[in-house]
C-alpha cells in the first residue's frame, strides 16, 4: 500500500468511528457550526472530534492545533468527507479570515494564543472593518485607538458587522494616526467582544433577517500584544485579510455547485414545464444554459488559479477576479430562481408558501450583499484596472 | 486536469510567439489581402512551420508525428491567433489530421498522415451546407455505383478548399436529413472531375469557399471510417476542431484586448489619458475577467483531449469553450473599436482585423447558439 492509500484508509477508519451517522443522512441540516457554544447533540460532538483532531483546519500546522496535512492528503481527506456526505464541522471568520492572516503575519505568541481556539471552534470571530463613513472607502476608518502604554483605548463604531451577536472576539481596523495619509494611520487590533464597553445593535435587512450589527465602542480595551503587524501598518494586514475573505467569498461561501446540481433545471421543470415535463420556454432554457456554462467555467477557473498558485505562477490579484465573477454570478442565479417561480418566489412569510419558495425569496434579497460586502464589485474592478491592467489613476479617485 | 503548461509546452509557446511575431505579423495578412493572393497564405511560412514540426503536433509518432499533446497544439494556435496568421494549420492538421487519425483505416493512415507531417498534403473539410451548422442535416448525397460511390451536392464555408489536395467530404449515404445515422465521410481527391470551387471573399481575408459536387465518382476505398456510421466520429473530429479554433480565438482576443488597454493608456483627451476614466477602466476590467474565464475553459477542454476523456465529456467542454470564447471575442472586438474611436474605424489601424476575424471564427463549426443548445442537450434539459 502506498502512502496515500494508507492515509485514505486511516481517514476512512477515523470517520467511521467519529462521524455521527445522523449528520450524513440525506436531508440532514448542512449548516456548519460557528462555535461549539451554539451546537448541541451530534453536531457538537462532530465539531469537538474534528477540532481535537485538527481536521477543521486540515492544512494548518500541527503545532497550533491544525491537521498538518499536505496538499495531496487534504485532497484525499476532502474526498472521503464528501464520500460519506459528512457536513462541514466548522465555518466562520476565524477559519477563513483571521486564522490565515495570523498564521502569515501574527507573532508567535498570537498564533499560540488564538489559532488553537479557532481550530476547536471555541472562539468565534467577527470583522470590524466597515464604518458608517467607511464603506467602499474603507481606508477612511475613524474608530479611534489611543495608546495607553500597555493597551489601546478604543472609541467609535463599526457597521455591517456580520455575526457580531454571536462573536467572542473581533479583529478590527482602528485609527492610530490622524495626521498622515489615511492608509498610513491605521492599525489592526484584536479584542474580546465581552469587554463591557462593547454594545451590539442588530440591523434589520431587506430580507427580514438581521445578519449584521452596528457595534459601538466606549473605552474598549485592546491589549498591546494583540496588535497585529506594526502600529500604523494595519492597512497592509487588513488588505491581506481581504484577499483571504475574497477567496472565501469566491469559492466556498457561494453555492456554485456543479452545473447539473445547481437546481435551476429542477426548478424550471417544476414550475415551468409543459405536459411532457420539459422546459417549454426556449428563452428560459437559454438563460439557464448561460448560467450553467458560467458556473462550470468558474469552477475551471478556481482550479486553474489554485494550480497556478501551487506552481508559484499565480497573480496576486486573482482574488478580485474570483470575487467579482462569483458574486455577480450568484446574484444573477438568485434573480433567475425568482423569475422561474414568478409570484411564488416573492413570498415574505406564511404557510401559503412552501419552505423552498420562502428560502428562494429570502436568498434573492440576501444575495444582493455579495456584490457589496468584502469590497463591492466596483471596488474589485478598480483593483483590477489599477493593479493588473495598470491603467492610470482614475479621475476623482485620487 | 492540467491547468498549467509544463516546461516543454512553455518552450513551445515561447518559440511560437517568437515565430509568428517575427514572420507572420498582421501586416502579412494585409499584404495577402491587398495583393489578392489567391492561395490566401504564404508557402514559405507554411514550410517553416512544417520544419518546426507543428504540422505533426497531434499526429501519432508511428506516422511520423510528434504526438506532443493538444495543450501543445493549443499554445501554437493561440500564438497564431495573436497575429491572425493565415496558414493551413487548422484545416489540414486539426480537421484533416483528426479525420484521418480517428476515422482512417491503417492503410489510409500510413499513406496520408506522414504527408501531413511533411507538409506535402493539404486538406479541407467539406461539411457545411447552410448558415445553420448541423451535421445531422447533411444532404450531399453519396450513392452507390458499381465501383464505388457518386457524390452530388453543394457545400459552403469550406475553409481552405481552394488550396486543398484532398477533401474530407461529409455525405449522406442513407436515411433522411436530420437523422443520426446514414452519414458517411469520404476522402476525395481535389482533381476529381465534377468538383467546382468558388472562393468567397470573406471579411477576415481568409480562405472559405463554396463547392459543388456533380456526380463525382470515388472508389469504395475513399470511404473514411464506416459507411452510414460517420456521424459519431464526425462529432469527435468537430469537437477537436471546436476546441482548437477556440485556442486560436483566445490568442486573438488577448491581443486585441492588450492593444486596446495600451491605446487608452496613451491616447490623451481632455488633457488626460482615456484610460484614467473609470467608465473605461471598469469595462476593461470586466473584459479582463471574461478573458481569464476563457483561458480556463480552453485549457480544461484541451486537457480533456489529452487525457482521453469520454466523447460526451469532451463535447461538453468543446461547447463550453467555443461558446464562451466566441462571446468574449465578440465583446472584446466590439469594445476595442469603441475605445479606439474613429481611428478604430480606419482600415489603416490593425484593430479592425480582430473584429472581422471574431465573427468568422464565431461561425466556424457552430456559433454561440448552436453550442448553447448542444450544451443544454448534453446536460439533459
Amino acid at each position: 500500500m502506498n502512502k496515500n492509500d494508507a492515509f485514505k484508509q486511516e481517514v476512512r477508519e477515523w470517520l467511521s468511528k467519529n462521524c455521527p451517522p445522523s449528520l450524513c443522512e440525506k436531508g440532514a441540516s448542512r449548516g456548519a457550526g460557528l462555535s461549539t457554544r451554539y451546537l448541541k447533540g451530534d453536531s457538537r460532538l462532530w465539531l469537538e472530534r474534528m477540532g481535537e483532531k485538527g481536521w477543521t483546519a486540515p492544512m494548518w500546522p500541527k503545532e497550533y492545533g491544525g491537521g498538518g496535512l499536505s496538499f495531496a492528503e487534504n485532497l484525499i481527506f476532502r474526498k472521503e468527507i464528501k464520500r460519506i456526505n459528512a457536513p462541514q464541522a466548522l465555518s466562520g471568520m476565524g477559519l477563513s479570515m483571521i486564522g490565515p492572516t495570523l498564521l502569515e503575519l501574527g507573532t508567535e505568541e498570537q498564533k499560540q494564543r488564538h489559532i488553537p481556539k479557532i481550530v476547536t471552534g471555541e472562539v468565534n470571530w467577527c470583522q470590524g472593518y466597515s464604518e458608517p463613513n467607511a464603506g467602499s472607502d474603507l481606508a477612511n476608518v475613524q474608530t479611534k485607538a489611543e495608546d495607553k502604554g500597555d493597551h489601546y483605548l478604543i472609541n467609535g463604531s463599526k457597521i455591517w458587522t456580520s455575526g457580531a451577536m454571536n462573536a467572542d472576539w473581533m479583529f478590527c481596523l482602528v485609527r492610530t494616526d490622524n495626521s498622515v495619509q489615511k492608509q498610513k494611520g491605521i492599525s489592526f487590533v484584536l479584542f474580546p467582544m465581552t469587554d463591557p464597553g462593547v454594545t451590539r445593535k442588530p440591523i434589520k435587512l431587506i430580507s427580514g433577517n438581521s445578519l449584521f450589527c452596528q457595534v459601538f465602542f466606549d473605552n474598549v480595551i485592546a491589549e498591546k500584544r494583540d496588535l497585529v503587524g506594526k502600529v500604523n501598518d494595519g492597512w497592509t494586514v487588513g488588505k491581506r485579510l481581504l484577499q483571504f475573505e475574497r477567496s472565501s467569498i469566491g469559492s466556498s461561501r457561494i453555492g456554485i455547485g456543479s452545473a447539473v446540481k445547481s437546481g435551476l433545471v429542477d426548478l424550471a421543470k417544476k414550475y415551468r414545464a409543459n405536459e411532457a415535463g420539459e422546459i417549454e420556454d426556449p428563452l428560459l432554457r437559454a438563460q439557464i444554459v448561460r448560467h450553467e456554462m458560467n458556473s462550470l467555467a468558474f469552477m475551471d477557473t478556481t482550479q486553474r488559479i489554485a494550480e497556478e498558485a501551487k506552481a508559484g505562477k499565480g497573480l496576486g490579484f486573482a482574488t478580485s477576479v474570483m470575487k467579482y465573477y462569483a458574486s455577480e454570478m450568484t446574484k444573477k442565479k438568485s434573480e433567475l430562481m425568482v423569475s422561474i417561480l414568478g409570484p411564488n418566489g416573492l413570498g415574505r412569510e406564511g404557510d401559503e408558501f412552501s419552505k423552498e419558495e420562502l428560502a428562494i425569496s429570502e436568498r434573492w434579497l440576501s444575495d444582493k450583499a455579495f456584490t457589496i460586502a468584502g469590497g463591492s464589485s466596483e471596488v474589485q474592478l478598480n483593483i483590477i484596472a489599477k493593479r493588473i491592467l495598470q491603467l492610470p489613476e482614475a479621475q476623482g479617485n485620487k | 486536469m492540467a491547468f498549467t503548461l509544463n516546461e516543454e509546452q512553455q518552450l513551445l509557446s515561447d518559440s511560437a510567439k517568437d515565430f509568428f511575431t517575427k514572420n507572420m505579423p498582421i501586416s502579412q495578412l494585409r499584404e495577402l489581402r491587398d495583393d489578392n493572393v489567391e492561395s490566401g497564405y504564404t508557402e514559405s511560412h507554411w514550410k517553416q512551420m512544417v520544419d518546426l514540426g507543428w504540422a505533426g503536433i497531434i499526429i501519432p509518432e508511428a506516422y511520423g508525428g510528434l504526438d506532443f499533446s493538444y495543450l501543445g497544439l493549443g499554445v501554437v494556435l493561440e500564438e497564431a491567433g495573436r497575429t491572425l496568421a493565415a496558414s493551413p494549420l487548422f484545416s489540414t492538421c486539426v480537421l484533416g489530421g483528426s479525420a484521418l487519425s480517428l476515422a482512417g483505416n491503417e492503410q489510409q493512415k500510413e499513406e496520408f498522415l506522414p504527408q501531413i507531417v511533411s507538409g506535402e498534403l493539404l486538406l479541407a473539410m467539406a461539411l457545411e451546407e447552410s448558415a445553420n451548422h448541423c451535421p445531422e442535416n447533411t444532404r450531399t448525397l453519396a450513392s452507390k455505383t458499381a465501383s464505388g460511390y457518386k457524390i452530388s451536392g453543394e457545400k459552403c464555408f469550406v475553409l481552405d478548399a481552394n488550396i486543398a489536395d484532398k477533401f474530407v467530404v461529409v455525405t449522406r449515404t442513407s436515411a433522411e436529413p436530420g437523422s443520426d445515422t446514414g452519414v458517411t465521410l469520404f476522402l476525395v481527391d481535389a482533381q476529381s472531375p465534377g468538383i467546382s470551387i468558388v472562393k468567397r471573399q470573406m471579411v477576415d481575408s481568409r480562405n472559405a469557399c463554396n463547392m459543388t459536387f456533380s456526380d463525382v465518382e470515388v472508389p469504395a476505398s475513399a470511404v473514411l471510417g464506416e459507411v452510414d456510421k460517420g456521424l459519431k466520429i464526425l462529432h469527435e473530429i468537430l469537437n477537436i476542431g471546436q476546441i482548437c479554433i477556440a485556442s486560436e480565438m483566445l490568442g486573438s482576443m488577448q491581443e486585441a484586448f492588450e492593444r486596446t488597454v495600451e491605446y487608452i493608456k496613451t491616447r490623451i483627451q481632455f488633457d488626460v489619458p482615456l484610460g484614467s476614466f473609470q467608465v473605461l477602466q471598469h469595462r476593461s476590467a470586466q473584459m479582463y475577467v471574461e478573458i481569464e474565464i476563457c483561458k480556463s475553459v480552453v485549457m480544461s477542454a484541451l486537457s480533456c483531449l489529452d487525457e482521453g476523456k469520454t466523447s460526451a465529456e469532451i463535447a461538453r467542454h468543446a461547447s463550453l469553450a467555443k461558446a464562451k470564447v466566441a462571446e468574449t471575442f465578440n465583446l472584446v472586438s466590439n469594445e476595442a473599436i469603441q475605445m479606439y474611436g474613429g481611428i478604430g474605424m480606419t482600415d489603416e489601424e490593425e484593430i479592425g482585423f480582430f473584429l472581422k476575424r471574431a465573427r468568422v471564427t464565431e461561425h466556424t463549426l457552430g456559433d454561440i447558439r448552436y453550442h448553447e443548445n448542444r450544451f443544454s442537450n448534453l446536460l439533459g434539459f
